[in-house]
């Protein structure tokens, strides 16, 4: 299926959803108020999947983003309740959550480094090789916890997840940042072409020399990267950070990724998709909400959109190869 | 003796032997009956879910909806004890949860092979419309308070014995249940023809076609005995707790898998043995006993699973690799 085809299904459907929502939801739907918080809480599925969307392109996947996330998490608790007067380093304790969100970078950016030498050298599996080190990573941020939650952060850090610039909510800000320099990688670097071409028929990108381990690599260090941003937002928002939040975005963003037009075997698949395929589902999560529906439902639907996305793809490919044959 | 060094199952089984020895000079409780049949008592859960994820992983899939699956069929057994326990009897229990799992996963089945869509990504889709249908639809309570006849059938013994201390432990019923699943899933895999097909088409799913074997009947196969083993495990799990969570199970999913690999199943399809995932699930269960029985807290387990995975398939593949690389260098010599 073309490009164009693929993003005006994900733009209808996306139009679809709006006039639907709206229609159910009347007015507040349509509300400041509404895009506001829905625009509050994409940012931190959206960050992780964009973590996971890098990789699936090579056709791999990375388990332990939200393992990964969450580690840097408690990483920039500790450092920001380490008992250093927030004060001291700053208006509203700047220098304290610099320090702190630096090193939270470092260690989920280690994890990825991790989980590419695993891949590239050792040649494992991705799907093995990321289970191990999510098991193994969530299992350190349970020894450095004991299981606890870590709370009250410096104001600068809430400002993150919290704050507003002219009205628009700093985290989708920080998420159309990431959005923009993961499109600028993936269509404007050599690396982005090459994860492309990974993805698509690995032992052709090995003989037209490209250094495959090193891309691979350094598609896993981005998506570690991407987790540590994710968890900057995530624990900026619950002021608060533990072992084992946002478990259930793990496999979420996979769905947002694939509803996005990411082909799991790799290869294919865009920023800009993804984008659409994010506020698709923020939409049904925020409009069901408005309307007092279980969350669960609202799981129960995703899941089916998923497959009715799929399903209507794979329709219109077979289409198009029949009349390519006759 | 050189045959068997080139079994995957031979370094699990080393491994587990040399868990086992430094465990025991630690802490002798570890060897004692009492201890080793409680632990096959409580891995029965994940033992019976394991038979199931080794026929998907055979056969060039994955499947992480049986978590959900089981969650639904406990669920629905659950209101059946409660609703009408007097007129029910453990065979029809099973029977009812297994039948039901049977359907769910021909759900899974009919849409990864009639539309192509991975069966990773069909197995998340509907992991989530499973789960999030029977929570909403039970407003997620818990149901306890199940038949006597249901709580004294979970306390059977095979033989009883006594410890020192004059308390009766035994080999449970729960455990024999997971044996002759296991034994069930030995037999189709090895000696049957629909079982050998299951290895054909996780080899290489387009000579499997070409070859003429009935790829749409082995998918229904395969993901319905993976439905069949999750509504065998539900009932056990209900057994084991007496009370039906809907959160108990979905979230257990990835541990299972990661349980069959260290067996020896590859990811990519083909391989894979009711032996080594016997060993795999061991390794996981005295592992986690281990760690109790050493006195180490118990938040360290996650990360000793994880360094395990993560040393064995490392191990493992860097060995094929090698023995791949063996290859090459003697069909060079034979030119």
């Amino acid at each position: 299926m073309s490009k164009a085809s693929e993003f005006s299904v994900l733009l209808l459907v996306l139009i679809g959803v709006l006039v639907l929502m709206s229609l159910l939801n009347g007015s507040n739907f349509l509300s400041l108020n509404n895009f506001q918080s829905m625009a509050f809480q994409m940012p931190e599925l959206g960050i992780l999947s964009l973590a996971m969307m890098i990789t699936m392109l090579t056709s791999g996947i990375n388990l332990s983003i939200i393992a990964t996330a969450n580690l840097a998490g408690i990483i920039m608790a500790m450092i920001m309740t380490s008992g250093i007067a927030p004060e001291t380093t700053g208006p509203g304790g700047v220098g304290l959550v610099l320090i702190a969100i630096i090193a939270g970078l470092f260690v989920s950016t280690l994890v990825g480094v991790l989980n590419g030498a695993l891949i590239a050298f050792v040649d494992m599996s991705p799907i093995l090789a990321t289970l191990g080190t999510m098991i193994m990573v969530s299992g350190i941020a349970i020894v450095l916890t004991k299981g606890y939650v870590i709370s009250g952060f410096p104001v600068a850090m809430q400002v993150i997840g919290n704050g507003n610039v002219g009205g628009i909510p700093v985290p989708i800000l920080i998420f159309l940042a990431c959005a923009s320099i993961m499109g600028v990688i993936l269509q404007h670097t050599p690396l982005g072409m090459r994860i492309y071409l990974i993805g698509s028929n690995p032992v052709a990108c090995h003989y037209s020399g490209v250094n495959n381990r090193s891309v691979i690599l350094r598609t896993y260090l981005i998506s570690g990267l991407y987790s540590g941003i994710a968890s900057v937002v995530m624990i900026s928002r619950f002021n608060s950070a533990k072992a084992d939040y946002g478990e259930s975005y793990l496999l979420l963003t996979v769905l947002a990724s694939v509803l996005g037009g990411v082909s799991a075997a790799g290869g294919f698949g865009r920023v800009s998709g993804l984008v659409l395929a994010l506020i698709i589902l923020q939409m049904i999560s925020s409009g069901l909400n408005l309307m007092g529906v279980s969350n669960f439902l609202t799981i129960a639907l995703w899941g089916m959109v998923l497959i009715f996305v799929m399903v209507v793809k794979y329709l219109i490919e077979r289409y198009q190869e029949r009349r390519y044959m006759t | 003796m050189k045959k068997i060094f080139s079994y995957h199952e031979t370094y699990v089984l080393i491994a587990v032997v040399i868990l086992s020895i430094v465990i025991t000079l630690v802490n002798p409780d570890f060897l004692t009956l009492e201890n080793l049949f409680g632990l096959l008592r409580s891995y029965a859960l994940m033992g019976t879910f394991a038979v199931g994820v080794l026929f998907v992983l055979i056969s060039g899939g994955i499947d992480i909806s049986f978590t959900a699956i089981a969650t639904i069929t406990g669920y629905t057994v659950a209101v059946l004890l409660l609703k009408a326990g007097d007129k029910l009897n453990i065979v029809l229990i099973f029977l009812i949860a297994g039948l039901i799992g049977v359907a769910l996963g021909m759900i899974n089945a009919a849409i990864i092979y009639f539309f192509r869509i991975p069966s990773i990504i069909t197995t998340i889709a509907t992991m989530n419309i499973y789960y999030g249908i029977l929570t909403v639809l039970s407003q997620g309570k818990w149901l306890y308070g199940f038949p006597q006849w249901f709580s004294d059938f979970a306390e059977i013994n095979v033989f009883t014995l006594t410890n020192r201390g004059g308390t009766p432990y035994g080999f449970s019923l729960i455990t024999l249940i997971w044996f002759a699943a296991m034994l069930l899933g030995w037999f189709i895999l090895r000696y049957t023809i629909i079982g050998r097909s299951v290895y054909a088409m996780g080899g290489n799913m387009a000579s499997a076609h070409r070859a003429g074997f009935n790829l749409m009947g082995l998918h229904l196969f395969v993901y319905s005995s993976m439905g069949f083993m999750a509504g065998i495990a539900s009932v056990i799990q209900a057994l084991l707790v007496q009370t039906v969570a809907p959160n108990a199970l979905v979230g257990k999913e990835l541990d299972v898998i990661a349980a069959v690999v260290l067996g020896g199943a590859s990811l990519s399809g083909g391989t894979g043995s009711m032996f080594g995932t016997f060993l795999g699930v061991s390794l996981i269960a005295i592992l986690g006993n281990g760690l109790t029985l050493m006195h180490v807290p118990s938040f360290w387990y996650k990360v000793f699973i994880g360094l395990t995975i993560l040393l064995s398939v490392g191990a493992s593949t860097y060995r094929r690799r090698l023995f791949s690389r063996q290859r090459v260098i003697i069909e060079e010599e034979v030119r």
